[in-house]
């Protein structure tokens, strides 16, 4: 659930310290939909250092990352930008309250073409 | 009778802001035994210790407690003040109410209250104390250095202008290290093989050096002053005597496959070579993995053409032990493999090279004859890209180095210089994270770079390399201007971190001395003993210890070296005379105590002892008390109670915790 310390709930959501950023911009470097997004990887962890998480909600970079963890991959300080991105993306979500969802919503989702791993990953993400 | 002086120190407002130390030494004045007790700001001012040399005489003391810092800081000041006034050294014990008390508490009333418990721990222990006499140890006047690159060359140097005899063992089939394979030096640009070429003669005639290349140290036994080192010289296969070092067996030699590793791999050597034109000994080795008669039993060829008859294949290791009184660590380093950063495809992609691929590339006598051209199809690179800080400075859950390795960014500097400098019309880009230039003449060396040699800097990091065509794809960020950008280079270098040379957890191990997680060696004290090891008699020098540069390697050798000489110098030690005994009533030699000595210093023999009323023969642990450290791992190992250490009984350990519990 949301605090009054957004910087804290990603903190808490991402199980990383993005203070640990050097900024050498390896995640920028890395990224493929680099030229999709407003702001960039390296910018995304000076910001959640920084905690500026109100500048990141509205950003397109949050809906522009492909996920590919090239950043996660190759960050010299471990600071996983594309958790980081998630994070943001979750916190957001999860702020606007309309996307919760319940065990007891499952069963009528369910078709035959719908990966287990996605009702998995849709609990983890929705159901908090 | 016991008659105990208690000193309290305040140690300015260190202890006193949080022990109320004017009640803790009235307190402690009222405990049995005690007749004399006081306060004082700085116990080991010259105030503070003419005021125990005073209270010893006054008082008549027998013994006395200092409640003060730990025993590491000031115990030798306090024990030489009991000494000028009589009392035995080690009849006086420290309770540690600055380290273990005042630092680590906050509130008052739980600190005086633990300071007093520490004096009564102190008390208890100093009432079971007997007079202890150090004993002196004989220092062999000989230093072994390990390790033949810059550092272990200068310190060896250095001891051996002091006068005394000095044994290099270097595990390479030359002395010289690192600093050999370099091309420039940074920041005068002045050519590594000119400035060290003449040490390393000078080592090799110096009457009191004598090198041992191709060599190992296998074992190092006894102490500070007195340790014995076994030594292995591993078969040249050349007798090292009679080879006049013509080259002809190198010339002849059929097998040619090997990669020579003085040249990173980029040139290929004969199974019998010599790493460099000016290596030391200048007498070639076989390498047996390599060599075609040790493979298949057929050629010979280097025996048959060799004048001089020095080619011998049944040549043996030969192992020799020696006697040295001090030992200097100059294990040197090794650049990390660029192999785990997969965004690099150094393994598949020729013209992805580390930095000391580039110092032999840009090398006179190095592969390509100084001639600058990229590995893959030998042209000339006209568009050159330096990637710093690759392995370094890694946080969290990486799996490189936390540290600054601190040397890449002026031998990029150096290395973007020299590219300009051969060719004007390239185009070389350096990405940072940060320049780090502390030094004399550093910064200005690296603002050179840009301002004169137009070399483009660039904040921000290389995220992958993908060969295209001919060319590399470069894409990397440029972090001031906030954009992606894509460059087409001919050649990629890659600052790689430094890190310990691969044998020197082993070393430490061998030696006893502490390493740190990253596998440098730890000096006794961060600021203030940066060239020692906490083992007695173990010295520091260069890259084995941290990041350094050549000058600071050199001056780091010098110091180790002067620290060496200073031991070496004197004609005997005192010893420790707190190490362990055995009661021959308890003992029934079961060696365990043997078992987990680690210094090898208890022996067993057969004493005459009393058992049930008669004399019998029996087998007894004998502590050799000039190898004994007292470090106490016998006594709590002797399953009879036998063993015990002097000035740390059993008793005497019991005793401060029944004060404590009291």
């Amino acid at each position: 659930m949301h605090s009054l310390n957004p910087a804290r709930d990603i903190e808490r959501i991402s199980g990383i310290n993005a203070r640990r950023c050097m900024h050498c911009g390896k995640c920028s470097a890395s990224c493929p939909a680099f030229h999709e997004m407003d702001i960039h990887p390296h910018q995304v962890a000076g910001m959640v250092a920084d905690g500026d998480i109100e500048g990141l909600a509205n950003c397109k970079t949050l809906w522009r990352c492909l996920s590919c963890f090239a950043c996660v991959e190759r960050c010299p300080r471990d600071v996983q930008p594309a958790n980081l991105i998630e994070a943001v993306r979750l916190w957001q979500i999860r702020r606007s309250g309309e996307n919760h969802m319940h065990p007891q919503d499952i069963p009528e989702m369910l078709d035959d073409e719908l990966p287990q791993q996605a009702i998995v990953s849709a609990m983890r993400k929705y159901a908090k | 009778m016991h008659r105990i002086g208690v000193f309290v120190c305040w140690c300015g407002s260190n202890i006193a802001a949080i022990v109320d130390v004017k009640a803790v030494a009235e307190a402690l004045g009222k405990e049995p035994g005690v007749v004399f007790s006081m306060d004082y700001q700085y116990m080991c001012s010259e105030g503070g210790q003419g005021a125990i040399r005073a209270a010893i005489k006054e008082h008549e003391l027998t013994g006395i407690v200092v409640a003060s810092c730990s025993p590491r800081m000031h115990e030798n000041t306090f024990r030489k003040a009991a000494a000028a006034a009589g009392l035995n050294p080690f009849l006086v014990e420290i309770a540690n109410i600055r380290e273990q008390c005042s630092w680590i508490h906050r509130d008052k009333t739980d600190a005086t209250e633990k300071a007093l418990i520490l004096g009564r721990a102190a008390i208890a222990k100093l009432m079971l104390n007997t007079p202890l006499q150090a004993g002196e140890s004989k220092v062999v006047k000989r230093a072994l250095v390990i390790g033949g690159g810059i550092a272990g060359l200068q310190t060896a140097l250095d001891i051996a202008d002091a006068g005394f005899k000095v044994d290099v063992v270097e595990r390479k089939p030359t002395i010289g290290g690192k600093m050999a394979q370099l091309d420039k030096t940074f920041p005068t640009l002045d050519c590594a093989a000119c400035i060290l070429t003449p040490k390393m003669v000078e080592a090799a005639q110096h009457e009191n050096i004598t090198l041992h290349t191709y060599s190992q140290v296998e074992a190092v036994s006894g102490f500070v002053g007195n340790f014995t080192a076994t030594i292995r010289k591993k078969a040249r296969y050349v007798d090292e005597k009679a080879c006049t070092g013509c080259g002809d067996c190198m010339a002849k030699c059929p097998s040619k496959k090997a990669k020579s590793e003085f040249d990173q791999g980029l040139k290929n050597r004969p199974a019998i070579y010599i790493p460099f034109a000016q290596a030391i000994p200048n007498v070639p080795v076989i390498d047996t993995t390599e060599c075609i008669k040790f493979k298949t039993g057929k050629c010979g060829i280097c025996q048959k053409i060799c004048q001089a008859k020095a080619v011998d294949y049944e040549q043996q290791d030969t192992v020799f032990k020696e006697s040295y009184g001090a030992i200097i660590v100059a294990t040197g380093f090794d650049t990390m493999s660029p192999d785990k950063y997969g965004e690099f495809h150094y393994e598949e992609y020729p013209d992805v090279i580390t930095s000391l691929e580039f110092e032999r590339l840009c090398n006179a006598a190095g592969p390509t004859g100084g001639h600058l051209v990229r590995p893959s199809d030998h042209k000339e690179p006209k568009k050159v890209v330096f990637v710093q800080c690759v392995g370094s400075r890694n946080g969290g859950d990486c799996d490189g180095k936390t540290y600054c390795s601190k040397i890449c960014c002026m031998y990029t500097a150096k290395h973007a210089m020299l590219t300009r400098e051969k060719y004007p019309d390239s185009e070389v880009y350096v990405f940072y994270i940060d320049v780090r230039t502390p030094g004399k003449n550093f910064d200005e060396f690296q603002r050179r770079a840009i301002e004169q040699y137009d070399v483009h800097y660039i904040k921000g990091m290389v995220g992958q390399v993908e060969q295209n065509g001919d060319t590399l794809t470069v894409q990397a960020s440029d972090l001031l201007n906030d954009k992606q950008i894509i460059l087409d280079a001919d050649l990629v270098v890659l600052a790689m971190a430094v890190q310990p040379e691969e044998g020197a957890r082993a070393i430490g191990t061998m030696l006893t001395a502490s390493m740190d997680t990253n596998d440098f060696f730890t000096e006794a004290h961060p600021k203030l003993r940066p060239v020692e090891s906490p083992t007695a008699g173990i010295f520091l020098s260069g890259l084995c210890q941290g990041p350094k540069d050549i000058p600071e390697t050199v001056a780091q050798a010098g110091a180790a070296a002067s620290k060496a000489i200073g031991l070496l110098a004197k004609d005997h030690l005192v010893t420790n005379p707190c190490v362990a005994g055995s009661s021959n009533s308890l003992c029934n030699g079961c060696s365990m105590c043997e078992n987990v000595c680690p210094y090898g210093a208890i022996g067993y023999e057969d004493q005459q002892v009393v058992r049930d009323g008669k004399r019998v023969m029996a087998r007894q642990a004998v502590v050799n008390e000039a190898v004994c450290q007292g470090c106490g791992a016998c006594t709590v190992t002797c399953p009879s109670g036998a063993m015990d250490l002097k000035g740390f009984s059993t008793r005497q350990i019991l005793a401060e915790v029944d004060a404590i519990c009291r």
